[in-house]
């Protein structure tokens, strides 16, 4: 399975001068880059570069100062949570933002809750449209847990499962709005290597079976190089390299930024 | 305009006595993260102790010394038996078991000294001050004035125990992570220990102060009620908070009742505080002197 | 050996999503509905069915109320009371002042009232959490209490508010035995707990919980945070005017707003919390306890008193009842927070085990 194999399109989603800043401290300052249909994006870079604060600011968790977000041709200063999901996108967190109160299957039905549009009045009495959306989204939301591989533990509180197993749940519940784009912070971190190498099939079998956009925070270079198709370097809140893997392998400042240059 | 300043300083007077009884909450909140809601009922198991030991026939001093006691050890058997179960709880769930404790308080109280009022005389008398109604001819008691000089000097030496021993070093370590404060070997249990006695022993002037002002009867128990609107305004953790939050709330409510409560109907005392922190709340949420927090995602 | 699901396939998603599903289950849910509705009314005397059985039902429901708010979306409330008192007083009013209106049609009424009113004291959790909010509420507490009192017009112009509930009529049929009450409140709690328990296994239910338990990720999903904490107030508040409304026309007749004091929001929020927060099971299993307990307490007292030749002094039972309750409250938040709804259930694994231990 290479890169190679996939067709990019056309830009989808393009950051333009994105700056972004707490109280006196910048986050991010003055970057832009794009993302095609159907690719893997990655976003690297060492600890506290910005790259979650990135994907916060594409699906709208935080408000950029300045700069510009064109998501299918539609430009806007920012986006709002509640837009970038209508509108497609889904993510994951770097530390586990599951419903720890819930079952895994009802984490994973809450995925869906924007599709549903049975009145609170019909649900209250379990008729009609209600009912029939329950049973419609639960066969869609199996789907995804046979899909997956997480059928044992569809009943079990989340709070209870391993972390591993926790990270895939994750995943089914950002699957179960089927978005057209994908934004993952991290989906391997702490994990062994058998686990890594599970997290990487679902992610490249998401992107094929579905044509999904995959934007993708991840520290394994291994892992990046393998599964992505262009490449963005994040230091200190600024962008220093953009490009195919191999271009950024090869890039000085990439290299500098994570060896180290001697002054 | 002397009508108004006399309402203005009566209520800011009264505002000092509701920053002593925030106080405590203050305290606790910030050693411990707990919203100890049995703070009024401390005052008022406090003041019924106090006036229980006195009624006995003891000397003022040792009752006081003994109501001293029984506060540290009821702090203490709380440490153990309400807070030690729940570390690491969420912080509504502590919340909620201070709400039992409070019962257990209000009932235990009860049950001791039995449920009838009382009266308390501290040998300062609730009176006009002459000369100050000479020159200016407004009335302000000489009670208020004694026990906001007593509520300064207490808040002062707390802040500066706060801000200045190794002790309240340790506890703002203990109000940031109780995991992290652990971690780097501070006793919790001691932390917590001492700070529900501090809690206690102003709980007690508290108690004194308000029950020689209106009889120690289990009215006192809503003195928690006046002082949460003061921790809203002031914010949770900033004593200085307390102390305006008390003051801007004390004089707001008499001024209130007194120009706005009679096209109402008046007795709008028990709610306006409580819509004032609201409003407040919506332009400011995290208080007048509390800490903005960045929730990272 | 009875209680064995083996053998019970589920071969569509439709049975897999009932709220008993297992066969056993059903059949005692079945059996407890005949038994209260058939067998209750005509065996219990008037002391059981006006004073525990009725009340019972009406905080039971009142408890649901509280915990959709508190259980489900997460958002502590001590003003229950408040909005109990909004039902009450709208139900009579609309009674008192819409000549012929049906009694359901302003019990509806009553609760959607209460749902505004709610709607407005929730303004606050948009911006505050937690504890914060937790005292927002007692601002309504205090100010609705205030208003029924102050302003006469709602309780037509009585004295210190004190209004007395109109009879309950259906379809010309007066309903004034304590059984008739009995029967209309069970039948109004069973159909709204119902609804609550449809309501919260339905994405509502989900949004809620998800708000609860972490709501930057429930706002990623694409749930919107003000809505969703705006209709867990609503319709928790509507629980509570209904369950207000029955308080006064079914149980007590005539009541005052003083009588909705922050005692008695404290009373429903223990029941929650006993009962088990997030379970509308729990809500009844902790009404039931707190409406009985005192009863226990008071029954036991003077076979103890005369077991043992004491003299408990006055005001010994109140203020036991309130060391016990207080202590209750510690004791399950620190040993079991999810209540007698936890135990029941725990209960219920073991005995699908028995006689094996694993």
């Amino acid at each position: 399975m290479t890169a190679t194999t996939r067709r990019a399109g056309d830009v989808i989603l393009k950051l333009d001068n994105i700056s972004l800043s707490f109280g006196g401290v910048k986050a991010l300052t003055d970057i832009s880059f794009d993302v095609r249909e159907h690719e893997v994006r990655a976003i690297i870079g060492p600890n506290g570069a910005g790259k979650s604060s990135m994907l916060n600011v594409i699906n709208g968790v935080y408000h950029p100062q300045a700069g510009t977000i064109t998501f299918r041709g539609e430009v806007r200063r920012d986006m709002n949570p509640h837009r970038a999901a209508a509108s497609g996108i889904a993510r994951t967190f770097q530390n586990i933002a599951l419903f720890r109160g819930m079952s895994v299957l009802d984490n994973i039905m809450t995925g869906r809750n924007l599709k549903m549009k049975a009145h609170f009045l019909e649900q209250a009495i379990w008729f009609g449209r209600a009912r029939r959306e329950e049973l419609e989204h639960r066969a869609k939301v199996e789907e995804i847990i046979d899909f997956l591989e997480i059928q044992h533990i569809r009943k079990t509180p989340v709070g209870r499962l391993p972390y591993g197993l926790q990270k895939r749940v994750e995943l089914a519940r950002a699957l179960a709005a089927e978005p057209s784009m994908l934004l993952l912070d991290e989906p391997m971190a702490g994990m062994n290597v058998e686990e890594k190498q599970d997290m990487c099939r679902f992610v490249l079998d998401v992107n094929e079976q579905y044509g999904t956009t995959i934007v993708l925070i991840e520290h394994d270079m291994g892992v990046v190089m393998d599964i992505s198709d262009r490449v963005v370097v994040l230091d200190y809140g600024k962008k220093i390299g953009d490009g195919t893997p191999d271009e950024v392998r090869s890039n000085k400042t990439v290299i500098d930024a994570y060896l180290g240059v001697a002054h | 305009m002397s009508f108004f300043f006399e309402v203005l300083i009566g209520g800011l007077l009264s505002g000092v006595m509701y920053s002593l009884v925030a106080l405590g909450f203050v305290l606790i909140y910030k050693a411990s993260g707990v919203f100890n809601f049995a703070q009024g009922a401390m005052v008022f198991f406090a003041a019924l102790t106090f006036v229980g030991f006195l009624e006995m026939g003891v000397w003022f001093w040792f009752a006081f010394a003994l109501t001293l006691g029984a506060m540290v050890v009821l702090g203490l058997a709380t440490e153990r038996i309400v807070l030690r179960p729940l570390v690491n709880q969420p912080q509504i769930s502590l919340f909620m078991a201070t709400i039992g404790l409070t019962f257990v308080l209000e009932g235990l109280a009860q049950l001791l000294w039995g449920s009838q009022p009382h009266g308390l005389d501290i040998g300062i008398q609730d009176e006009p001050l002459g000369w100050i109604s000479d020159a200016t001819g407004m009335n302000i008691s000489k009670f208020d004035l004694a026990a906001a000089g007593i509520a300064a000097a207490l808040v002062t030496s707390l802040a500066l125990f706060f801000s200045r021993t190794r002790i309240g070093r340790a506890l703002r370590a203990v109000a940031d992570d109780h995991q992290a404060a652990l971690a780097v070997g501070i006793p919790l249990q001691q932390i917590w220990g001492i700070v529900w006695t501090v809690a206690g022993f102003v709980a007690l002037v508290a108690g004194m102060l308000w029950g020689a002002r209106n009889g120690v009867q289990f009215a006192l128990t809503f003195l928690a009620l006046k002082a949460l609107p003061v921790l809203i305004l002031g914010g949770f953790e900033s004593i200085p908070g307390a102390i305006v939050g008390g003051l801007i709330i004390g004089a707001s409510e008499k001024l209130a009742e007194v120009y706005l409560g009679p096209y109402v109907g008046g007795g709008i005392e028990g709610w306006f505080p409580y819509v004032l922190a609201l409003l407040f709340l919506l332009v400011r949420p995290e208080g007048l002197f509390g800490e903005k927090h960045i929730d990272r995602v | 050996m009875l209680y064995r699901e083996a053998g019970q396939f589920k071969a569509s998603y439709a049975e897999d999503q009932q709220i008993f599903a297992i066969r056993q289950d059903r059949i005692a849910v079945g059996a407890l509905l005949v038994f209260a509705f058939v067998v209750v009314p005509l065996v219990a005397n008037q002391y059981w069915l006006s004073a525990i059985l009725t009340p019972l039902l009406i905080f039971a429901l009142a408890a649901i109320g509280l915990n959709i708010l508190t259980g489900y979306a997460g958002q502590l409330s001590l003003g229950t009371a408040a909005f109990m008192a909004v039902g009450a007083f709208a139900a009579y009013n609309f009674v008192l002042r819409v000549p012929g209106i049906p009694i359901l049609v302003a019990f509806v009424l009553a609760g959607i009232c209460a749902a505004l009113v709610g709607i407005l004291f929730g303004l606050p959790s948009l911006r505050i959490k937690g504890f914060y909010l937790a005292v927002a509420t007692l601002a309504a507490q205090f100010f609705v209490v205030w208003a029924l009192t102050k302003f006469g017009w709602f309780s037509n112009n009585s004295s210190s508010g004190v209004i007395s509930a109109q009879k309950i009529e259906i379809l010309g049929y007066t309903v004034d035995t304590p059984a008739g009450k009995y029967l209309f409140t069970l039948t109004i709690v069973a159909v709204l707990a119902l609804a609550a328990k449809n309501l919260v296994r339905s994405s509502t239910g989900r949004a809620w919980m998800a708000v609860r338990d972490m709501d930057v990720a429930a706002s990623v999903i694409g749930i919107r945070l003000m809505q969703t904490k705006l209709s867990a107030f609503a319709i928790s508040s509507a629980y509570c005017g209904v369950a207000g409304a029955l308080y006064a026309f079914a149980y007590l007749g005539t009541v005052e707003p003083e009588g909705f004091n922050l005692d008695m929001s404290f009373r429903v929020l223990f029941m929650v919390i006993i009962g088990g927060v997030g379970s509308i099971l729990g809500s009844f299993l902790g009404a039931a306890f707190i409406v009985l307990l005192p009863i226990f307490l008071n029954t036991a007292a003077p076979l103890i008193e005369h077991g043992l030749g004491l003299q408990m002094p006055p005001g010994f039972m109140s203020n036991l009842e309130l060391i016990v309750f207080g202590a209750l409250i510690v004791f399950f938040l620190a040993v079991e927070p999810h209540g007698l709804a936890r135990l029941w259930q725990i209960g219920k694994e073991k005995l699908r085990l028995w006689p094996f231990p694993h």
